[in-house]
């Protein structure tokens, strides 16, 4: 086993085992805590495939910044001792039914297809490279979805403080 | 080129962690709940993106522009759903969805 097999299946199990305990963890601030844990383990992934601007935003931005928002809100909207009711029986069964399903008809699939691997090394992906591929209009540039990101961020801000504020009346 | 691991591996552990955030997002009734569930699968999404970036077309960088554009988009989605979630509590003290059967003003 390649050291490169070795550090892919630990933060596949990490990653598989924290997902699990975050979908039924009872506890609220547990789950987000797991969710953490998961998210960071996809930054190690992303590491490993040496994507390392890549791998950086996912450390700031998803476990950095989301799940802080998550856990604010969590603080405000929940009492930390109460734990979550357990979903009926026939419910979890419904769903396990539905994941499990479309996960082997998914995994079948993707295990009968034929991929072609590229076997030259490409250049590193530095950072120049990224910037301007995010600032050229011409093939292979981002120019157009970078602005649209900045309007929908801008949007989704102000839109937020407007929903959260509180009411006059 | 990525030495060792085939891709079938990062396309199955990103399936087996879509598939558990749609069973969260089935069987919570928590809305913060059902808003990690939703992380999960965005961050399934973004591990494909990234393996097929890396393994199969390592010419250009356009699988991993995806990934940053979906964590933008991500960010922007929790922030909203955070306020409308935070806004539902101040009105009906609770923040489960069975709960949540009127929509009126």
């Amino acid at each position: 086993m390649t050291n490169n097999q070795f550090m892919f299946l630990l933060f596949s199990a990490v990653i598989v085992i924290f997902s699990l305990l975050t979908v039924t963890s009872r506890r609220i601030l547990r789950a987000a805590t797991y969710l953490l844990f998961v998210l960071v383990s996809t930054s190690g992934l992303y590491f490993l495939l040496r994507f390392n601007f890549l791998a950086a935003i996912q450390l700031t931005l998803y476990a950095g910044g989301i799940v802080v928002l998550i856990i604010f809100s969590i603080l405000l909207t929940s009492q930390i001792n109460d734990k979550l009711a357990i979903p009926p029986v026939t419910k979890r069964i419904y769903a396990a039914i539905a994941a499990i399903a479309g996960a082997v008809l998914c995994i079948l699939t993707i295990l009968q297809t034929e991929f072609v691997q590229k076997t030259f090394d490409p250049a590193r992906t530095n950072i120049k490279t990224i910037g301007e591929g995010m600032l050229s209009t011409g093939k292979y540039g981002y120019a157009l979805p970078f602005e649209v990101i900045s309007v929908l961020l801008l949007a989704a801000m102000i839109g937020s403080i407007i929903l959260a504020k509180k009411r006059k009346d | 080129m990525f030495e060792g691991v085939p891709i079938h591996w990062f396309l199955v552990l990103a399936t087996a962690m879509f598939f558990i955030g749609i069973y969260g997002f089935l069987v919570r009734k928590n809305l913060i709940t059902m808003l990690m569930s939703i992380e999960l699968i965005l961050n399934s999404v973004c591990i494909n993106f990234v393996a097929f970036n890396k393994i199969l077309f390592p010419e250009h960088l356009e699988g991993m522009f995806f990934t940053l554009f979906i964590i933008a988009v991500a960010a922007a989605e929790a922030s909203v759903a955070i306020a409308i979630i935070i806004n539902i509590y101040r009105r009906i003290v609770n923040i489960d969805v069975e709960k949540m059967n009127e929509m009126k003003y």
